[in-house]
């Protein structure tokens, strides 16, 4: 188990390294001068221009510029905005907001995916499966910012019973619509694959076999088909996880949480080419970490996966 | 996963967990049956029965034809409005109303259904196509090949969708400039395939390793059939009908997309005309014009079912299981 | 003449343990269909046979030949739909199974009859251990607390001689051999003591070498507890040492019903004439295996009459036109052929 985590960790390293140093090539390199359109609509300050080019060596070749902006990164120095501030303080507080949101709609995704995906498979082709079939297609074909808009309009304008808006503290239960916005699509694919997984492994010969031990009915469904039939599940939510904790830059936008989808997207927009780098590489260190739980977890929940 | 992204992600890289492992959603090749033009007359016998498959079909072409032929839906010009007449509600001359310029909806929506389905489909095609080259590739060279083609995948898949859209549309269409429409439509396009072909790679890879273990393609080899013949006869045909599931259902996660990017302001800009913009510029305008935003998002939110419901039904009907 | 099934009609009030030569299981004139899209499917068309206590029965058919479905039926693991029962009557003690309720029938799974499935590997829940496969039918069936259940098991395990049983109860399915996951797989089976054992194809998935390991294991466990067994299976040359009793089935239907040694010295159906004639045999090595021609029958379109009357190589008129019922030809014997008389006879 110690040298699968860390074989994998090591295989990590590479996709690491090439997935930053695309999102490096594309900030700095690629408009030609590093300092076009990189400090909003106005040319950088010279004092920015030979702050960032020293502290990036962006005088040096892209790969040495690279290795030091990494090793400044690791060491925990994220480089300030054109402004002055200090990158990782605004990460730090953004972030909290992000994992509220994303525990809110995972949550929300297993709450409601689950159940209905486990009672439509057990009762195919009856009306509640018929009806959860359909109410997933819909929410397969919501885009999530049509998703947000309609109910911040419908619940927060309209019938007024949340506010439209999130407060700065973001209280788990201001989160509850935002969470559901944007876990709503990952929830249609939990109940279908839920339902698939079910509808699949009921006919198996093993939940036959527990059948003929004479186990109650509930048993056989509650412990030998649920836990089969669960795996692909709980792997599909751990991946979403990882996806969640990247940050909602429509959902948090619409609702205006202050979460790191936002402070990604406004440095984007205010082409704030050093923030961008850096948030953008805490994401995907976060994305690649879960990713590597997720594998474990899978080993750990079906026996027959070996850890060479 | 990123963001409201994630949920473009969810939609546009469904089901493949760490480790390109398929879960049971994805669509898996089908068992080789020896007798493709068997199973192709089933499959359709099984489709004909399906309303939803004629409902969507439906739609689909009803989507297309408005792409190509704006005009045959409407006589009025979509770019002409009077100032006098801004975010007038419902009328006889405008039925869903008219914009903060005083031009029609109902013609800008039937003209904003060009740049979804033309990217939307381009994108698919070059995601199907070169992911699954690189898969076929992968899949049957085998060894340090696979191993680095697989490694590049990975890297173009640990970038958070939304966001690695947004990097790529950042850097060449950045906010403010204003490149042709074609460009734009061609950049749009090109930062959704390259961020979603690791997908089709794998699925096609993972036909393509199975279907050479199976028992006809070592036989077939040991009698000196050619490789490229043999994945000519018998991978393609094998995966066409998991691919055609998998690229229905990418081109309605590719018109959500299209638009959440046009809606950011990194895809499509005004003057062009695209649900995504007009949904953004409507927002403001919710409460004089409601008609503004709920007319586009009607038609992206219809237009994404059409080709969902389209590789469902298709998915239901290529594997018996869910009959 | 007397219509076998005549013979085992239920005496009201009948409890168990009221005489030991009473079958335990009887299952009477039963019939089953699927219903497909593509139409109904008669697999099981009447079929009776028994079992009692310290007996084996075998039924041989081919594949298709309803054999596992009857077995299904009894157990209550047909699924349903497709699946229905027609017709017919499955009695336990003498009380008809059919018309019990859910729950009934549950508390008899297990520890009145109990089943060994073919195949180990997809049979066993693969996630987890067989210990806790094993434990989990003494503590949800006798309530025994979780160490007193994996002791139970333990014994079990060491019962059907699975080496190191107690390192092994915390192993999963798929970390055992094909013969060891077998015997695991029987282990489960005998854990609530059935008075009845089906074993559906027990040895069909193993090597030829571990076959006769797992048939003589299943052979001793029966006479050690005098469980009546139901050994299903294709292969005639395996029931030979086994079984007292065998029954063969063909079309859903049971065509003959004989003592082991009857039916091998004189077979009273040309299609079990057929059966014996295709074991590969030492002492004519070299020739051709003689085999039954034909196909068994579409179950959507039984022929009319004698169902077997396409393959049969003494088939005339009357075989095309009446179905010849199971008659009894002997003291302890049936056959359900036109000309069944006759070939007893002249054996």
């Amino acid at each position: 188990m110690g040298r699968y985590v860390l074989r994998r960790l090591l295989q990590l390293i590479p996709v690491f390294v090439g997935t930053t140093f695309l999102i490096y090539w594309l900030v700095w390199a690629v408009p030609g001068d590093p300092f076009a359109g990189k400090c909003g609509e106005r040319r950088c300050p010279d004092a920015y221009i030979d702050k960032m080019t020293e502290l990036y060596s962006l005088d040096q070749p892209l790969p040495v510029q690279y290795f030091k902006y990494m090793s400044n990164l690791l060491q925990g120095d994220f480089g300030t905005t054109f402004g002055g501030q200090d990158v990782g303080a605004l990460i730090a507080a953004a972030y909290p907001n992000t994992a509220k949101l994303a525990v809110v709609a995972l949550l929300v995704e297993a709450l409601i995916g689950l159940t209905a995906g486990v009672l439509s498979g057990l009762r195919r082709n009856g009306f509640l499966d018929n009806l959860v079939l359909v109410s997933t297609l819909f929410l397969l074909a919501l885009p999530t910012f049509v998703t947000g808009f309609l109910l911040q309009w419908f619940l927060g304008v309209k019938l007024g019973v949340i506010r439209p808006t999130v407060s700065a503290e973001a209280n788990f239960s201001e989160l509850i619509v935002p969470g559901f916005v944007l876990g709503s699509i990952s929830l249609a694919y939990v109940a279908r694959l839920a339902r698939t997984s079910i509808a699949e492994n009921r006919r198996s010969d093993y939940v036959r076999t527990a059948i003929a031990k004479g186990l109650p009915m509930r048993r056989v469904v509650g412990i030998h088909l649920l836990r089969n039939s669960l795996i692909p599940v709980v792997t599909y939510l751990g991946t979403d996880l990882g996806a969640l904790m990247g940050g909602a830059i429509v959902t948090e936008g619409i609702f205006q949480i202050n979460g790191i989808g936002r402070t990604a997207y406004r440095a984007i927009v205010t082409k704030e080419g050093g923030t961008v780098v850096s948030v953008v590489v805490i994401l995907v260190l976060v994305y690649l970490f879960m990713n590597l739980l997720i594998d474990l977890l899978y080993a750990a929940l079906d026996p027959r996966i070996r850890y060479e | 996963m990123s963001d409201p992204g994630e949920n473009v992600e969810a939609a546009v890289r469904p089901g493949v967990a760490p480790g390109g492992l398929h879960t049971a959603e994805t669509p898996v090749p089908a068992p080789a049956t020896g007798k493709p033009r068997g199973q192709f007359a089933d499959v359709w016998a099984e489709l004909r029965r399906k309303p939803m498959f004629w409902i969507s079909a439906f739609l689909i072409l009803v989507f297309l034809v408005m792409a190509a032929f704006p005009s045959l839906f409407t006589s009025i010009d979509p770019d002409q409005g009077s100032l006098r007449d801004n975010l007038q509600g419902p009328s006889k001359d405008a039925w869903f109303g008219r914009d903060i310029q005083g031009r029609d909806i109902y013609a800008r929506t039937i003209y904003g259904a060009q740049a979804s389905i033309v990217v939307s489909v381009i994108a698919t095609l070059g995601t199907v196509l070169i992911g699954g080259f690189i898969g076929v590739v992968s899949g049957y060279i085998g060894g340090w090949v696979d191993g680095l083609l697989s490694r590049i995948a990975d890297v173009f898949f640990g970038l958070p969708f939304l966001l690695g859209a947004l990097l790529i549309l950042f850097t060449f269409n950045p906010p403010g400039s204003a490149p042709s429409k074609l460009k734009v439509e061609a950049l749009v396009a090109v930062s959704l395939m390259v961020l979603s072909w690791p997908v089709s790679m794998r699925i096609m890879r993972s036909a393509v390793l199975s279907v050479k273990e199976a028992d006809y393609i070592v036989a077939a080899r040991a009698l000196g059939a050619s490789p490229f013949r043999i994945v000519l006869r018998h991978v393609i045909p094998n995966c066409l009908a998991s691919m055609l599931v998998y690229s229905t259902i990418l081109i309605g996660s590719f018109i959500g997309a299209e638009a959440t990017l046009s809606y950011l302001g990194v895809g499509l800009k005004s003057p062009a005309m695209s649900w995504g913009i007009m949904i953004n510029e409507a927002q403001q305008f919710l409460r004089d014009v409601p008609g503004w935003l709920f007319f586009p998002a009607a038609f992206l939110v219809t237009a994404v079912l059409a080709f969902v419901m389209l590789g469902e039904s298709i998915r239901e009907a290529l594997d018996p299981k869910l009959r | 003449m007397i219509r076998l099934s005549n013979l085992s009609v239920s005496e009201p009030g009948y409890t168990a343990g009221a005489g030991a030569s009473r079958p335990l299981l009887e299952v009477e004139n039963l019939f089953v269909e699927f219903h497909t899209r593509e139409g109904v499917a008669k697999v099981i068309n009447g079929v009776t046979y028994d079992v009692r206590a310290g007996e084996t029965l075998a039924v041989l058919g081919e594949s298709g030949s309803g054999k596992s479905v009857t077995a299904q039926t009894i157990m209550g693991i047909l699924d349903m739909p497709p699946g229905r029962v027609a017709g017919g009557s499955i009695r336990f003690h003498g009380r008809d199974m059919l018309a019990m309720s859910a729950e009934e029938r549950r508390k008899i799974r297990g520890e009145g009859i109990a089943m060994v499935f073919q195949d180990a590997l997809s049979a066993l829940n693969p996630t987890f251990t067989v210990g806790f496969q094993i434990a989990e039918q003494y503590r949800i069936r006798r309530g025994l607390s979780r160490g007193e259940a994996k002791r139970r098991a333990i014994e079990i395990l060491d019962q059907v001689k699975i080496p190191n049983a107690k390192q092994r109860v915390t192993e999963y399915p798929h970390q055992f051999s094909g013969g060891m996951r077998q015997r695991v797989m029987i282990a489960m089976s005998l854990a609530l003591d059935p008075e009845v054992l089906i074993a559906d194809e027990p040895t069909t998935a193993l090597d030829v070498t571990v076959q006769a390991q797992i048939m003589d294991l299943l052979a001793e466990l029966q006479r050690d507890r005098q469980m009546g067994m139901i050994l299903i299976t294709h292969d005639l040359g395996v029931v030979a040492d086994v079984a007292d009793r065998i029954a063969v089935m063909y079309a859903g239907r049971i065509v003959e019903q004989a003592n082991v040694h009857e039916l091998y010295a004189n077979p009273g159906h040309p299609y079990t004439i057929g059966l014996i004639n295709s074991i590969p045999r030492i002492d004519e090595k070299g020739q051709e295996l003689r085999t039954i021609k034909g196909l068994p029958p579409n179950l959507m379109r039984i022929p009319s009459g004698c169902p077997f009357h396409p393959r049969c190589p003494r088939a005339e008129q009357v075989c095309t036109q009446q179905l010849p019922p199971l008659l009894q030809v002997g003291p302890t014997r049936a056959s359900a052929c036109h000309f069944a008389e006759e070939m007893v006879s002249r054996g």
